[in-house]
């Protein structure tokens, strides 16, 4: 009996021992998922994800309390990278649905106040003091912070429009529930 | 010449007699010519005439942009009417930016650049004036062949190949060529090989084209350094990678280019548009156009200007015979579907097919995938069609990437011979373009970024600049304080004094 006590007690000293030094050396940074789901995200702080930036987002994406699919200007791609990342699989069905949006200038209500440009996180807008302002579609991540400002309400968020550049042929499943 | 087989592969019916009889026409003067900008792969061209511009035939109306673009030519005179998107000869149907010509009839040529001896002038200069004359490649891809002409500087190449396979059926466009200008085609042929310094040229022509391959044979029989070629007639004989490993037994590696293993390959039709531009200084504004098919009342074979819209074609060879199941642009494997009667020919386009009957077939139904394995057999490229299908229907692009989905060349002859029907090659191809969106948005993940990082830094500097003059002034007024307290003080002490 006396053999049994002393093994088992022997046996939970050396794990015991063993977890302590592993908790110890093997201890994961914290921040540094973060940072690395952090350089992953745009960075262009433009909070269409419902959090003040890219820093606190990739804490809640790291941290589980966001979906991977929180970022619209990332897309599909950043989605499915950071499901990647994170060794959760991705429901990227509702991701499908966003159609991709740019910012607008209606250039008839436009008064030239800059007030949206000094908003743009990426500079896709450009213009002078009473000129007209113009938005680099390439540049625009279509956050919208340039529309709530406009004090005219020219500025209009619309669908990146099909081209011969970015159409390509749908999927043939697609193709035959449609005919 | 000892041949060499090419894995896979199938034999579609030729169906070439319907055409190949029937000499060359012109098509007459359209009223309206619609020139696209983008015709060829690269960079589209840029416009340099504005609306209500008078132009002459031949008359450079865009000019390339960058190193893999060609420049567009007025097809005929008249004025330029319009300067905006039109309907493009393009499976989506979309439209694409287009130079709208209304001719006069005249046809009053513009001044052309003088012609060049091919056999004193640099080899450079050669390559440059194929350049300028907006030459592409004519056999369907339509990559620039200036810049094929200039991979003598890059590689070591031995061996100039020119692609008279013409290996779709319908389509005798090319054959035509070959037998009606066979002494200009051996000219350009020449001109190819001086520019890309080749010792040996060698002209392969599929065997279901007797009377092309001795008039070529006749043609070349001049020149000790040109070989005519008779190649079986299998599809994709014309494709360049199989071309050249039938011809030298060599074969391309996976995403290279033929120059890897020393050769070029270079359509007939493109070497007569490069005796055209070298001999003549015409540039490429217009070519032969084969219209077939068992729902066209007259097929032929016609010479046609540059943005014709495709229904004067239809219209020259009188209207259909009967209803027509499909239309295409291109040969029946990897022709594109014609979205719109009104979409303009480009320099690409070596057919317009109305089929009828049994061919084209609309109402096939796909069923499941039997793993029959027909399609690893009939695919030229080694490569396993149903397993990257299947990939792809899972949206695993990643494994369809792995099984080789880049080495694709997309001439259908898996879905040719697939007992269930399956579209596989219209999987390959939205994989294709989903890889090529994920790319691109990718790209502008990373500029966005580039973009929000620069305007931080801005917004720092400012910051940094603005608290600097604040305390540069906040500085110079307490220096100016103590000045003055100083002045305050030596007065008083004056006064005390």
């Amino acid at each position: 009996m006396i053999s049994a006590i002393s093994s088992l007690a022997l046996l939970g000293l050396a794990l015991g021992i063993m977890l302590g030094y592993a908790a110890k050396y093997l201890k994961v940074e914290a921040g540094a998922l973060v940072q690395e789901i952090e350089a992953m995200l745009p960075g262009s702080q433009c909070g269409q994800c419902g959090y003040p930036g890219c820093g606190p987002a990739a804490e809640a994406v790291a941290n589980a309390k966001a979906a991977v699919t929180l970022c619209p200007p990332g897309g599909r791609a950043l989605a499915q990278s950071l499901a990647a990342k994170l060794g959760v699989s991705a429901d990227l069905s509702d991701m499908e649905d966003q159609v991709p949006q740019v910012a607008f200038v209606n250039e008839q209500l436009c008064i030239g106040c800059t007030k949206c440009f000094k908003r743009c996180p990426t500079d896709a807008l450009i213009g002078a003091n009473r000129q007209i302002h113009v938005v680099i579609k390439d540049a625009c991540t279509g956050c919208g912070k340039c529309v709530d400002i406009c004090p005219t309400e020219s500025i209009q968020m619309r669908d990146v429009p099909l081209t011969l550049e970015n159409w390509y042929w749908p999927k043939p499943d697609a193709l035959q529930l449609a005919s | 010449m000892k041949l060499f087989r090419i894995r896979g592969g199938v034999h579609p019916e030729g169906r070439k007699r319907l055409s190949e009889d029937q000499p060359i026409e012109e098509l007459p003067l359209p009223e309206l010519l619609h020139v696209p900008l983008q015709q060829h792969i690269g960079a589209p061209a840029v416009a340099i005439v504005s609306k209500g511009d008078k132009v002459k035939k031949g008359q450079v109306i865009a000019t390339a942009q960058g190193n893999i673009s060609a420049p567009v030519h007025a097809p005929s005179s008249g004025t330029v009417v319009g300067l905006g998107r039109y309907a493009a000869p393009h499976p989506s149907g979309l439209p694409g930016r287009t130079i709208t010509i209304r001719t006069d009839g005249l046809e009053e040529w513009a001044e052309l650049p003088a012609a060049l001896d091919a056999f004193t002038a640099d080899p450079k200069d050669i390559a440059k004036r194929v350049s300028e004359s907006g030459v592409v490649g004519m056999g369907g891809a339509t990559f620039p062949s200036s810049v094929k002409l200039n991979l003598g500087q890059r590689y070591d190449l031995h061996t100039l190949i020119i692609n008279g396979a013409e290996c779709e059926p319908y389509l005798t466009c090319d054959d035509r060529l070959m037998r009606e200008c066979a002494n200009d085609i051996t000219k350009g042929v020449r001109i190819m090989a001086r520019a890309l310094n080749v010792k040996r040229t060698i002209i392969a022509i599929e065997d279901n084209k007797p009377s092309a391959i001795r008039g070529m044979s006749q043609a070349a029989s001049a020149y000790d350094d040109v070989t005519i070629i008779e190649v079986p007639a299998r599809y994709p004989m014309g494709s360049e990678k199989h071309l050249t490993q039938t011809l030298l037994g060599l074969e391309t590696p996976a995403r290279g280019l033929t120059a890897d293993i020393g050769a070029v390959v270079h359509n007939v039709a493109t070497a007569f548009a490069v005796f055209e531009a070298v001999t003549k200084g015409i540039p490429l504004i217009s070519r032969i156009v084969t219209v077939s098919g068992e729902a066209i009342t007259r097929p032929s074979n016609l010479r046609v200007l540059i943005g014709t819209p495709v229904a004067k074609l239809i219209e020259h060879v009188g209207a259909y015979s009967s209803e027509p199941e499909r239309l295409l642009l291109g040969g029946p494997m990897m022709g594109q579907p014609l979205m719109d009667l009104k979409v303009p020919l480009v320099k690409g386009t070596n057919g317009v097919l109305a089929l009828a009957g049994l061919q084209a077939a609309t109402q096939v139904t796909t069923t499941s995938c039997i793993r029959c394995a027909s399609c690893v057999d009939a695919c030229p490229c080694g490569l396993v069609p149903l397993d990257m299908a299947a990939a792809i229907r899972k949206e695993e692009m990643e494994m369809a990437t792995k099984s080789g989905l880049m080495d694709c060349v997309g001439c259908g002859s898996c879905a040719y011979v697939c007992p269930s029907n399956i579209p596989l090659v219209q999987y390959f191809n939205y994989a294709k373009g989903r890889i090529t969106a994920v790319q691109r948005t990718e790209h502008k993940q990373k500029e966005t970024k580039r973009l929000a990082d620069q305007r931080t830094e801005r917004m720092e500097r400012q910051a940094a600049a603005k608290r600097e003059a604040m305390e540069k002034r906040k500085a110079e007024q307490a220096q100016k304080k103590a000045a003055q307290q100083a002045a305050q003080h030596q007065e008083q002490e004056k006064v005390s004094a």
